[in-house]
């Protein structure tokens, strides 16, 4: 299988007076429709190697390859165009514009690059909506739902320009263990149906099992690298 | 347009902010028009009684000569050079008039037909008629009701020199001006020539110009096409020199309370929207992270200043203009004539328009480039 993000060499210093290495070599590959995660303490970087991963962060030494572009010498306007096409992004909170209804923020990944919504994608996002199952709030500003339907908001969100990755951090943070369980849920299907790969982040050991594979960083190293065997 | 629904969206989220921001505009141009017609009403209408109905150059004797040589010389070279729209030739001298034991200095003026384009007599007269070629003299409102005369009275007039004549009263004119309207006997040019023994001269050369503040200039120039040292030409602005500074310097201070004005209104918007985009850095850290390219982020902001601009602009002429109206009425006097004559100068406000959409997008500008330093992860990490 074909990689859809190469990581090699990845080294990311923090100078603000006193220079701190977060990351150290970092030499990681994902495969295209994969199901994974990252699995770390707080402060092991975990999340600034997510950041790097999804171009919100650039690292200081080393070689980003993502959907076969490197994205670390790539111009910030090429890299924000590569963000909205390849990337979804679903974090622990939910990001949702508050001025806007849940399906208004919803096609706004897509409004980012298409002046004109069309037919097609006002179809796909009610299919997604029914999906997740949350189909009666879609008009609803994003303040008035419940945190789970803001999250959930938030996938559908990830998942409108058919971005090869969805990189979650914590996503289930803030949920119930309902919630929780359902969001997984809802991933798992995506990554089935529609071939997706998933980067999980989380502190959570039993979200990390559930996954097919686990990286554990520590200290800004590459502890564990554990792959599932799963039968086809 | 992502940017533009992106900055109407966010203006109507904020609507508080919104609305205190553009009635700030809007109170700010309405000032603006306010004042600055204002005074363009004000001294179109000082300027437009000082000199509406008067010539804007004049060409006398030199000296002590009553009459001017050759003019027929003169008034064709000044026809050649295209410079005034009106030349007319008058024939004026003092005398006495007579009735009964009543008698009153008057002034006995001539004119050809051309002299109605600068003094508007068709108009001014209120009963009777006149007419440039009659014998009969128009007289002034103000010495009719002092003598109490009706048209077809005759009368006497007795020159300095010893002549006297008589003539009839065809008609009585208002020009707006006591002192002519209590002077002035209004005749034709022949009949003024023969009660004062011009022998066909004339006293004066009257002309209009298409533009009055050109006056000097064109009298310079009329000078020395001329070059004629029997004669004078004077104009209406050396005559009101103090006047005219006095407006210079109107106008000057207007200009200035209109800069501090524009200069607040630029402080105000771009302090405003610096705010909002602290407020909505959340907003737009995640946008960029959802892949809105930089320029897209800023052009929120100046689409925010440019509704902004273009709706207090709007608001505040309508009430800029409701405010000259209404300062118009409330000062006008007795018998509806207004104190200032209200002059709406459509350039002036399409110039204060442009100043203040160009000043809310130049102000939005500031946080339109705060806006691009604004890097996702801050507020991603802060939640």
């Amino acid at each position: 299988m074909n990689n859809v993000i190469e990581l090699s060499h990845i080294d990311k210093v923090y100078s603000n007076g006193v220079d701190l290495q977060v990351l150290f070599d970092i030499n990681l590959n994902f495969e295209a429709g994969s199901f994974n995660s990252i699995i770390g303490q707080s402060g092991s970087g975990k999340t600034t190697l997510l950041n790097i991963i999804g171009t919100l962060d650039r690292p200081t030494r080393g070689e980003v390859v993502i959907d076969g572009s490197r994205t670390d010498t790539m111009s910030k306007d090429k890299v924000a165009e590569l963000r909205n096409q390849v990337i979804g992004f679903v974090f622990q909170f939910h990001f949702l514009l508050p001025e806007f209804t849940a399906m208004e923020n919803v096609l706004m990944p897509y409004r980012i690059q298409q002046p004109r919504l069309s037919r097609d994608v006002l179809k796909k996002a009610d299919e997604l909506f029914e999906l997740v199952g949350i189909s009666e709030i879609k008009n609803n500003l994003a303040t008035r739902m419940s945190g789970g339907q803001q999250q959930r908001t938030a996938i559908i969100r990830a998942l409108i320009n058919n971005p090869k990755v969805i990189l979650a951090d914590e996503p289930s943070g803030n949920l119930d263990s309902e919630n929780t369980e359902a969001l997984y849920r809802i991933f798992r299907d995506i990554n089935k149906e529609i071939g997706t790969t998933f980067i999980i982040v989380t502190h959570d050991r039993r979200i990390a099992e559930q996954t097919d594979r686990i990286v554990e960083i520590r200290d800004g190293r590459i502890v564990m690298d554990l792959k599932k065997w799963r039968n086809a | 347009m992502l940017p533009f629904s992106l900055a109407l969206r966010f203006l109507r989220a904020g609507r508080g902010q919104t609305i205190l921001i553009t009635v700030g505009i809007a109170i700010a141009i309405a000032a603006q028009i306010f004042i600055g017609l204002l005074i363009t009403s004000l001294q179109k209408t000082l300027v437009d009684r000082t000199i509406g109905n008067q010539p804007q150059i004049t060409i006398s004797p030199a000296g002590d000569a009553a009459t001017i040589l050759n003019w027929q010389k003169i008034i064709t070279t000044i026809q050649e050079t295209g410079l005034v729209q009106t030349a007319a030739t008058s024939a004026s001298g003092n005398a006495f008039l007579f009735k009964g034991t009543q008698t009153a200095p008057v002034l006995v003026r001539g004119f050809d037909a051309a002299a109605d384009n600068i003094y508007g007599f068709n108009s001014s007269v209120y009963e009777g008629s006149w007419d440039s070629s009659q014998n009969g003299v128009l007289m002034g409102k103000d010495l009719q009701e002092e003598l109490g005369f009706g048209v077809g009275d005759e009368v006497t007039v007795q020159t300095p020199g010893g002549q006297t004549g008589t003539v009839a009263i065809t008609g009585f004119f208002d020009l707006g001006i006591s002192q002519l309207n209590k002077s002035w006997l209004i005749t034709s040019l022949g009949k003024a020539q023969s009660i004062f023994g011009y022998n066909g001269d004339i006293t004066g050369i009257e002309m209009t110009t298409e533009d009055p503040f050109q006056a000097d200039t064109i009298a310079a120039q009329l000078r020395a096409k001329l070059d004629n040292s029997t004669i004078s030409i004077t104009n209406w602005k050396e005559q009101n020199e103090q006047l005219l500074s006095g407006l210079q310097g109107q106008s000057l201070s207007s200009l200035m309370i209109q800069i501090f004005i524009v200069v607040s209104v630029v402080i105000a918007i771009a302090a405003i929207l610096a705010i909002t985009v602290f407020q909505k850095s959340r907003q737009l850290g995640i946008l960029k992270a959802m892949g809105i390219k930089d320029r897209s982020a800023s052009m929120i902001f100046i689409y925010e200043g440019l509704i902004i601009g273009v709706i207090g602009s709007i608001a505040g002429s309508a009430l800029g203009l409701l405010l000259l109206y209404g300062f118009s009425i409330g000062t006008s006097q007795s018998g509806n004539q207004a104190l200032i004559d209200i002059y709406i100068d459509y350039q002036f406000i399409a110039i204060s328009w442009v100043i203040a959409v160009l000043a809310a997008v130049i102000a939005a500008l500031i946080p339109a480039r705060r806006s691009l330093r604004l890097n996702p992860i801050e507020v991603i990490r802060e939640g």
